[in-house]
């Protein structure tokens, strides 16, 4: 079993706390606009490939690389494989992009892409989950989304 | 004679020839009845036994058995012996004759006179004559019944044969395929292994013949009449292979071996055997695999994904360790413990200095299971770690890498305990640490960071926890540093870890607390604020959360009596303070210093002493202030918190509590007292007495007199069923005036709620029933007019009344509830009666519960509900404009039910709740998809008839106008997603479809329920998802 991680024991990060209730989102009249911390916590609980971790606590995915403009409906998230020839990357970069597809309201653009520099193939990873036709392509592949819904699939805590 | 010998002929010749099988049994009756012996069968069988033809044979042999099978008891040794001489013939014959002869055998085998050496020669024939294996399923469970008869009654016997007997068992169970048949030779094996049969040198035949069902993969067909579980022959097998140290050369390797597999199941199960055996095992037996065995579990808890895995793989590191530091120390060979240590040692110790990585807490998990399996093996590891750790932390400087690092410290604490079996403090493994491990904590203690802060908190609780590792002077400075952290720290969650921890270290060392703490913290509580806006007091915690944290310790420390005598005064001198305005206390102050009273209450030993305290002075002294408070004038500059409701409410639990738990003599003399308070105004017992003499608190003449009615009924409620309260009929009958006169909510509600809490106690006879029938004529007289100005009160009394009644059980309560019912009609009443439903079926907080001994039968709910549901159901549609009442009736009702109830009342009332579902009233749609969404979890077959109803309503309800609703039938939605799939693959394009929408709700909480809803639905149906 060893022999098929990559990367046996990874850097562990702590998982930020729930968010905290404040008052005005308890409130019916107040709007509360899309912000960061939303999307942030859409994606904390997509599983790893190998590990039995989230991409939260392996750091792949980090709340101030999320952006979001609720106004403009566009979404932009980077995110960072564990070690720069991680072949799990486009699989991770996919899994973030239908998880969002599922998520967010039609009107958003989401544009999700390897934080520049920390992958070795950087450029085609970044190209193919941009490429609308090859990522539809790939959700064809039962095989392919198979292991994308393994990822998407909630814990059982 | 001569009619019985033509009767056993002709019982012979129907049974062989005739083929009637009946006859067998009326054979064996005769034979009982003393009509003709066995013997005089066997005579008239003569051609049955001897016939050319095998299945005549057979027949004949069969109807033998048979009868055996019913009379063995009665033979005598002769005829046994000869019958046993004729079946082990019989057992060279035709095949077709040997199921009958093993019948008539294992019927022997059953027979108390056996004669000595007829076993041996049994099973010496059945092992040499027949090939069990090829036998039909009954005639192997035959053999091994007969085998394990044997082994019951003839031990000694069996044990002559020697191996032989073993190996004859591992032939005719060799290759045996049939569950039933599994279970009973394990059963032999067992005893063969567990009644130390010689194995002579078939133990790893023995061995061969069971291990090849390792690890055991059995899944019973649907509706199995038989039960068998693959729990039973799991443990079955394993008490076999676990059995003995002989089996220990072939099992480890085949443990390690199925360690390695894919498969999940067989990797718990060859850890959970492995942990069983080793317990038998001397260190000869494991020595050759120890370091397979080390490095499969090691590979189990670095990559495993399944926690039962991984507690199974630290359990056999435990047992393993245990089983190594077993072995007896020779001065020429090495110490095979610390070789095996070192081991464990050398893979996990350098992953200890990486605290960001992965790979720390598989590490530290198997070290502290090493740890905790002897104290030779405590030694032995903290010596290797905790110099490494301690050095670790002292020189690392990031936050979280010093908080893992003390967290596994704290782990390694609580491990060593575990094996610490010794009074002797000095043997523990750490007492050469505490100086660091001390100053390790209180350096943390004094960090900025919160949660270093918390963790160091529990660290000195483990530390405290254990002999010798916290000294006097330690805990003195940490008493200092918990204090100064409560005192001046900003952050509220450390300050509850302190608190906690604070509890936990006075329970231990309470002079230290008394000492120290508690004048201190009084000193802060009462200190008057000064200017709050100066820049030194913005960066500590305002005044008001010192205080509200102060108190929390005050009451968190006192669980040893000693300190309560010291910390209840601090309290009630707050108390009096706030009353006379000595000190500007508000009253959320005072409802705090209440609730700390309240906790000590609840958590200090009941003892004399402390008895004595609530009872003879802190229940004097709040009654006392109490009543001070409401003889006050209007004309008094500042009015006493302790006429506010909130404060009152707060001082009752403190009152009910002492009268519940605390010294029942003293609560009687507490309840008299308070009983000739109210009813005569004899304030004698109270201090500072400077009252009128004539007080009338139950006259309700002043609202903040009348009031306090909830005083008496936190005490004379709560008593214990064996106390009698003295003039109770007065008592009640000026409770009752109270109820149906008083205008203040107050008042009306608590003397009702008193009234109810005696009602409830008082004995069942005629007393009591009188006593309800005025009472409901009254009640009723007030309802049934609908000018009356007392309509509301009247109604209160009813219903807790009628709550006291139901508790128990009384018949009369459905005079009440029906009055109830009818009320739902009511133009003005109506949803207050509804409401009322959902009082009926909950606990109230002050009275009437269990903790202060009312009278609650079980499942009164479930009663009220079967009784009740038809009624609610006739009124929903015989109802014109009041139907919501009845919905929300209903489903105040169903929401307290237990789940188990709701899932079989469900069919009846679902047509009901999804009307409920439909209706306009928020309330309503509220409560009902609450009591929904429990209920959806496990579905009933009734619910899943009406998905289509179901999921058309909840996906209506997600465009409700409010966020409640929107959020509760998403959340049925969420829960409908995990239905059998088949079920609801058909809603799933419409879920999606509707779910889009509330993705861009303007409420995040609504879009987050959505969000996990939506997900689940995607899964369902796709490849990889369910």
């Amino acid at each position: 079993m060893s022999s098929r991680l990559e990367n046996a024991n990874p850097v562990i990060f702590q998982r930020s706390g729930e968010r905290l209730l404040t008052g005005s989102e308890a409130d019916e009249d107040v709007h509360d606009p899309i912000d960061d911390r939303e999307i942030f916590d859409i994606l904390v609980s997509i599983n790893d490939p190998e590990h039995p971790l989230s991409l939260e606590e392996l750091n792949v995915v980090e709340q101030v690389r999320v952006k979001v403009d609720d106004a403009e409906s566009t979404v932009g998230i980077e995110f960072t494989p564990t070690i720069p020839h991680c072949s799990m990357a486009t699989l991770i970069g996919l899994s973030i992009k239908v998880k969002l597809l599922r998520s967010l309201p039609d009107r958003f653009k989401i544009d999700v892409h390897i934080t520049p520099g920390t992958h070795a193939s950087e450029d085609a990873v970044n190209k193919q989950l941009a490429d609308k036709e090859r990522v539809a392509a790939a959700l064809e592949n039962s095989s392919l989304l198979e292991v994308v819904n393994q990822c998407l699939t909630t814990r059982n805590m | 004679m001569a009619a019985d010998s033509a009767l056993v002929l002709s019982l012979v010749e129907e049974f062989v020839s005739g083929l009637v099988d009946s006859k067998a049994k009326e054979a064996a009756a005769a034979v009982k009845d003393g009509k003709f012996t066995v013997l005089e069968l066997v005579e008239a069988l003569g051609q049955g036994l001897t016939s050319s033809q095998p299945h005549t044979r057979a027949r004949g042999v069969q109807l033998l058995s048979d009868v055996l099978n019913e009379c063995y008891g009665s033979l005598t040794e002769r005829e046994v012996e000869v019958l046993i001489a004729f079946y082990e013939n019989r057992l060279k014959d035709h095949y077709v004759v040997t199921p009958p002869v093993l019948q008539g055998l294992k019927a022997l085998t059953k027979s108390s006179v056996l004669p000595p050496g007829s076993a041996v020669s049994m099973l010496r024939s059945l092992f040499q004559d027949v090939h069990v294996q090829s036998l039909m399923l009954a005639e192997r469970a035959c053999v091994y019944n007969m085998l394990l008869n044997l082994m019951q009654t003839r031990e000694a016997e069996l044990k002559s044969l020697g191996a032989d007997f073993v190996f004859g068992f591992v032939q005719s169970m060799d290759g045996e395929r049939d569950p039933r048949n599994l279970l009973l030779s394990f059963q032999i094996a067992t005893n063969i292994i567990h009644r130390d049969y010689d194995l002579g040198k078939f133990a790893e035949e023995l061995f061969e013949v069971t291990s090849c069902y390792f690890p055991i993969d059995f899944s019973p067909p649907p509706n199995d009449p038989h039960g068998i579980t693959k729990e039973e022959l799991i443990l079955a097998l394993r008490s076999i292979l676990a059995g003995t140290p002989k089996f220990a050369e072939f099992l480890l390797p085949l443990i390690i071996e199925k360690v390695d597999s894919d498969v999940q199941s067989a990797k718990l199960d060859s850890l959970q055997t492995l942990a069983v055996s080793v317990s038998q095992y001397e260190h000869k037996d494991l020595a050759d695999f120890l370091e397979g065995l080390w490095t499969s579990i090691r590979r189990e808890v670095f990559q495993t994904s399944s926690e039962k895995i991984e507690s199974a793989g630290l359990a056999a590191l435990t047992a393993l360790t245990s089983c190594v530091s077993r072995s007896v120390l020779n001065s020429d060979s090495e110490d095979s413990l610390s070789t095996f240590l070192d081991l464990v040692i050398k893979d996990c110790n350098h992953h200890l200095s990486e605290p960001d990585l992965k790979l720390v807490w598989p590490s530290a998990k198997l070290l502290q299971a090493a740890c905790s399996a002897s104290i030779r093996a405590s030694h032995i590891i903290t010596a290797a770690v905790m110099p490494s750790l301690i050095e670790q932390y002292n020189t690392r400087t990031q936050c979280s890498h010093r908080r893992t690092l003390l967290e596994v410290v704290q782990k390694f604490i609580q491990s060593v305990k575990a094996s610490n079996v010794s009074e002797n403090a000095e043997d523990n493994a750490l007492v050469a640490y505490r100086p660091s491990l001390c100053s390790m904590v209180f350096s943390a203690l004094s960090e900025t960071n919160d949660s270093l802060q918390i963790t160091a908190t529990s660290v000195l609780t483990s530390l405290a926890q254990q002999k010798g590792l916290l000294e006097e002077s330690d805990v003195e400075v940490a008493v200092d540093q918990l204090t100064k952290i409560l005192l001046t720290d900003e952050d509220d969650r450390v300050c509850l870890a302190v608190i906690e921890c604070t509890g936990a270290l006075a329970a231990l060392h309470p002079a230290q607390f008394i000492s120290k703490m508690i004048p201190r913290l009084k000193i802060e509580m009462f200190a008057v604020p000064m200017d709050e806006d100066s820049i030194e007091a913005s960066k500590r915690p305002s005044h008001h959360a010192v205080r509200q944290r102060c108190l929390s310790a005050l009451a968190a420390v006192s669980t040893e009596p000693g300190v309560v005598r010291e910390s209840t005064p601090v309290l009630l001198e707050l108390l009096t303070a706030a009353h006379t305005g000595s000190v500007p206390f508000t009253a959320e102050d005072v409802v705090l210093a209440c609730r700390s009273l309240q906790r000590i209450a609840e958590q200090v030993q009941d003892t004399e002493e402390t008895g004595q305290c609530f009872h003879r002075v802190v229940i004097p002294r709040l009654l006392s202030l109490a009543l001070q408070a409401a003889l006050q004038g209007e004309d008094v500059p500042r009015s006493s918190p302790l006429v506010e409701e909130s404060v009152l409410s707060a001082v009752v639990p403190v009152i009910s509590t002492s009268c519940s738990r605390l010294q029942p003599k003293l609560a009687e003399e507490t309840a008299s007292k308070a009983v000739s308070l109210f009813l005569t105004g004899n304030v004698s017992f109270l201090p500072d007495n400077s009252f009128p003499s004539n007080i009338q608190l139950l006259k309700g003449d002043s609202w903040k007199q009348s009031q306090l009615v909830c005083l008496l009924m936190g005490c004379v409620c709560s008593l214990p069923r064996s106390v009698e309260v003295p003039q109770l009929d007065e008592l009640l009958c000026a409770l009752e005036d109270l109820s149906c006169s008083s205008s203040h909510a107050l008042s009306y509600t608590a003397a009702a709620k008193c009234f109810a809490g005696l009602v409830n106690k008082r004995p069942l006879g005629e007393g009591l029933d009188s006593l309800i029938q005025r009472t409901v004529k009254r009640v009723s007289a007030e309802l049934d007019s609908p000018n009356s100005s007392v309509r509301t009160q009247a109604f209160t009394l009813m219903i807790w009344v009628a709550k006291a009644l139901l508790l128990r059980y009384h018949p009369l309560s459905t005079t009440l509830t029906n009055k109830l019912f009818s009320l739902l009609d009511d133009a003005d009443l109506g949803s207050v009666a509804a409401d009322g439903f959902s009082l009926l079926m909950s606990d109230s907080g002050d009275v009437l519960h269990r903790a202060s001994h009312a009278d609650v039968r079980i499942m009164y709910r479930q009663r009220f509900f079967s009784e009740n549901s038809s009624k609610l159901v006739q009124g929903f549609h015989s109802a014109q404009e009041k139907k919501p009442n009845y919905l929300k009736a209903l489903s105040n009702i169903v929401n307290k039910l237990p789940k188990q109830v709701q899932v079989t009342e469900l069919p009846a009332l679902l047509s009901l709740l999804l009307e409920a579902l439909s209706c306009p009233d928020l309330s309503v749609q509220l409560s009902t998809l609450s009591c929904l969404e429990p209920v959806l979890v496990d579905p009933p077959p009734a619910l899943i008839q009406q998905l289509e109803a179901l999921v058309s309503r909840l996906i209506t309800l997600t465009s409700s106008p409010a966020m409640d609703v929107k959020i509760g039938s998403l959340r049925c939605i969420h829960a409908l997603s995990h239905f059998p799939a088949h079920e609801i693959l058909p809603f799933r394009a419409r879920v999606l479809r509707a779910l889009a929408k509330p993705l861009d709700d303007k409420k995040r909480l609504v879009r987050s329920e959505a969000v996990h809803a939506r997900g689940e639905w995607f899964l369902l149906g796709s490849p990889g998802g369910r």
